[in-house]
């Protein structure tokens, strides 16, 4: 091969290449964005699968594990690769703070008044209320635990423990355990010396103490008996029941609940149908749907009266239940999570 | 003749052009953006102009002054780039926790024109000298913060440079224990890797084929799948475990995951075809007549191993091992399912900076802290194991 031929040959390769990148791209369908697992699952169902019927479109699904900075990056980076994603409530209002999420269109969904308040934002509409409580299996313990201070007594429920990795939730715990009331929670949580009262009671499992970070494991950890009991999402273990058939048990008394929301990412290709995807998703009868296939709590208030009782007595907004619960103070976490994260580390680390 | 020395010089230039680039597009490139953006500050200083001024002779310690609060609100007022607004108040409240609330209230208070010309009516915190240190902190447009907090180092307020206080920190621990683990992983690596190799490269036919397949399928496997799978092997009511309480062998099961056993049984697997390849390419290529012409000299069998076999692919193992140490220093998920809160790595912090809280600044600088250790460690081997071996002929 001549050098002549072989530059010319290189001259072809660079122009088809340059042709290539400069042919428009087909343009994207909707992509929506969940969580994975069981409660993806769900939504394929009562959500995406009527809406893309219904549309006569195409929707793409993708999942992942929450993280303000995947999400600030992608909309950095120009065009995102994700058009609906479901997030966590700091994460909606971080990013509605910086905007990196579009507005909504509130006449396309509906009157505000129809939906909780925490579903209800500028830049996003509540896609569902989760519960993250103390569960175990019953018929490893028949009387089993009822609240957080069973959960650190060793004595009466000798055996590991599980936590999810990280401060959120686990400072909660902690407090809750060591006498301090709901409604006081998150002012003493405010004081440092509250803090250092947490930590002390974590201490108090000493190895005892396990952690995990994806949903899927604490479910896990149960069914294998590695852990006597585990901090869970309420809608998992639910779900692993009526699925595999487990007796496990969902502790409602300290609950945590939080509530997720669907958000358009800033420079979404796909703005509109993401926002026809939202209006579908915030109707009435496909969100009672998505209480019958996962126990999470609804946004629309009309769904949830339209709930059956067998059904809503399971659902972390069911009066009963939301009189146990702890909100998740949105504001603590925006302020205090990056420096908590860092102890927590450090205190993990020197354990 | 030189002209056509010239052309065969275009030509080997041409060649690796594709290779020139794919380092700079890929490697150089990135690598500078990580070191920017580990020093500069300048997020804050951008929007805060006015703020900057009247700031500049305020003691640090009296209450803010009228000017301050002022030159503050114009600053807010004038700054219409949401996501440069965003950037300034993440960089805030990691240095002021509580900054975020205060920022968001304090944001939709100035949008309105009635709202001034004292901020302290706003929100009472701002009286506190705190969040106004925290902007005077931000006004120098590099920093050496974040290579300081990455080893849990940071400026005292007459400028030195002094260690955190205990408790508040564990990137330097958590460093230690990320070389530690890899150097572990490598040790067992070496261990089973030689012999595996020795073994394969011995062998022949069928034998072979199935001992290297052995070697090469997890390699083919996703990373997630085979961690799962040690999962289910190690846990307590796991195959292990099981096996041995029915054998009699042990009474109560042995704790086998969640711990740094686990850690280094997983890793070691994962990481095993990395030491396992280098070596037997090497024994490959060390002629079959050297032992045997050894042993016919009278040398015993494992004299004639350690005088001339293993000086002879000592430099598979050498390239073997910076293999395996090197990837290592870099796990994250396998150390996250199956090791303890004690077994963390470096990289799970650094992943909490990039996704969870966008602190791209502390991510890059604990990214070339790491890498400027993994170079100075590299630079050491290097010199301890004698150059020739790794940059040999391979």
């Amino acid at each position: 091969m001549t050098t002549k031929y072989a530059l010319r040959r290189l001259g072809f390769v660079s122009a088809a290449v340059v042709a290539i990148a400069t042919t428009p791209a087909l343009a994207r369908d909707l992509t929506i964005v969940g969580w994975g697992g069981a409660t993806q699952d769900a939504q394929r169902e009562a959500y995406f699968k009527p809406f893309a019927e219904k549309e006569g479109t195409k929707v793409l699904e993708d999942s992942w594990d929450g993280g303000y900075g995947v999400l600030q990056s992608k909309v950095s980076a120009g065009t995102p690769n994700w058009d609906l994603v479901q997030v966590e409530a700091e994460e909606l209002v971080l990013g509605c703070a910086d905007g990196i999420y579009e507005k909504l269109d509130w006449e396309q969904i509906g009157p505000k008044e129809d939906f909780l308040d925490e579903s209800v934002s500028d830049c996003g509409v509540g896609a569902l209320t989760s519960s993250t409580g103390l569960a175990y299996d019953s018929e490893k313990w028949p009387d089993g635990p009822k609240s957080w201070a069973d959960f650190w007594d060793l004595k009466k429920y000798p055996g590991k423990r599980a936590l999810r990795k990280g401060p959120k939730y686990t400072i909660e715990f902690a407090l809750l355990a060591d006498g301090v009331k709901r409604e006081e929670l998150y002012e003493v949580m405010s004081t440092p010396e509250g803090i250092d009262r947490a930590f002390k009671k974590l201490e108090e499992l000493g190895p005892n103490l396990i952690w995990w970070e994806a949903g899927a494991q604490p479910i896990q950890l149960l069914a294998s008996g590695e852990v006597a009991m585990t901090a869970s999402y309420n809608g998992r273990i639910a779900n692993v029941n009526k699925k595999e058939g487990k007796k496990f048990v969902f502790v409602w008394p300290g609950n945590v609940t939080a509530t997720d929301s669907w958000v358009i990412l800033k420079g979404s290709e796909n703005k509109a149908a993401a926002m026809k995807a939202i209006a579908f998703m915030s109707q009435p009868e496909p969100e009672v749907k998505m209480a019958e296939l996962i126990t999470y709590g609804l946004p629309s208030k009309k769904a949830a009266a339209m709930v059956p009782a067998e059904i809503s007595k399971d659902l972390p907004t069911d009066p009963k239940n939301l009189a146990e619960a702890v909100p998740l103070n949105i504001e603590f976490w925006i302020d205090n999570n990056e420096s908590l994260t860092k102890r927590f580390n450090a205190w993990l680390a020197a354990r | 003749m030189t002209a056509r020395l010239w052309n065969r010089k275009t030509r080997a230039a041409l060649l690796i052009l594709p290779l020139a680039l794919f380092i700079g597009i890929f490697f150089v490139w990135p690598l500078g953006i990580m070191v920017k953006q580990s020093v500069l500050d300048d997020a804050v200083l951008h929007l805060l102009p006015r703020t900057t001024e009247a700031i500049a002779g305020w003691d640090r310690t009296a209450p803010p002054t009228e000017a301050m609060q002022a030159a503050l609100i114009a600053d807010l007022r004038a700054a219409d780039d949401e996501k440069a607004v965003g950037d300034m108040v993440r960089r805030l409240n990691s240095a002021q926790s509580g900054y975020r609330t205060l920022m968001t209230k304090t944001l939709s208070a100035v949008a309105k024109p009635e709202t001034g010309p004292l901020l302290t009516d706003v929100d009472k915190r701002w009286a506190q000298p705190a969040f106004w240190i925290a902007i005077a902190d931000a006004l120098e447009p590099m920093t050496d913060r974040y290579l300081l907090a990455a080893v849990d180092l940071e400026r005292n307020k007459a400028g030195e440079i002094a260690g955190l206080p205990d408790g508040a920190s564990a990137n330097r621990t958590i460093f230690i224990r990320t070389f530690w683990i890899a150097a572990v992983v490598t040790f067992f690596c070496v261990l089973i890797g030689y012999p595996y190799a020795l073994l394969t490269a011995a062998s022949t036919g069928i034998t072979r084929t199935i001992l290297l397949t052995a070697v090469l399928l997890p390699l083919w496997t996703s990373l997630l799948v085979r961690t799962a799978a040690w999962f289910i092997l190690l846990q307590e009511q796991g195959l292990i475990n099981g096996f041995l309480l029915s054998m009699g062998a042990i009474s109560s099961p042995l704790p086998l995951i969640f711990n740094r056993t686990g850690v280094v049984i997983a890793m070691t697997h994962v990481l095993l075809p990395l030491m396992v390849l280098p070596i037997y390419s090497v024994l490959l290529t060390i002629p079959t007549n050297l032992m045997p012409a050894a042993t016919s000299l009278g040398a015993h069998p494992l004299r004639a191993f350690l005088h001339v076999l293993l000086p002879l692919s000592l430099r598979g193992v050498i390239s073997g091992a910076l293999l395996v140490f090197m990837t290592a220093v870099g796990y994250y998920i396998t150390p996250a399912l199956v090791g303890g809160a004690g077994d963390q790595m470096i990289s799970s912090v650094i992943a909490f900076y990039s996704t969870q809280t966008a602190n791209w600044s502390m991510a890059s600088a604990l990214g070339i802290v790491l890498l400027v250790i993994t170079l100075i460690l590299y630079v050491v081997y290097v010199q301890l194991s004698g150059r020739t071996s790794v940059n040999g002929r391979m």
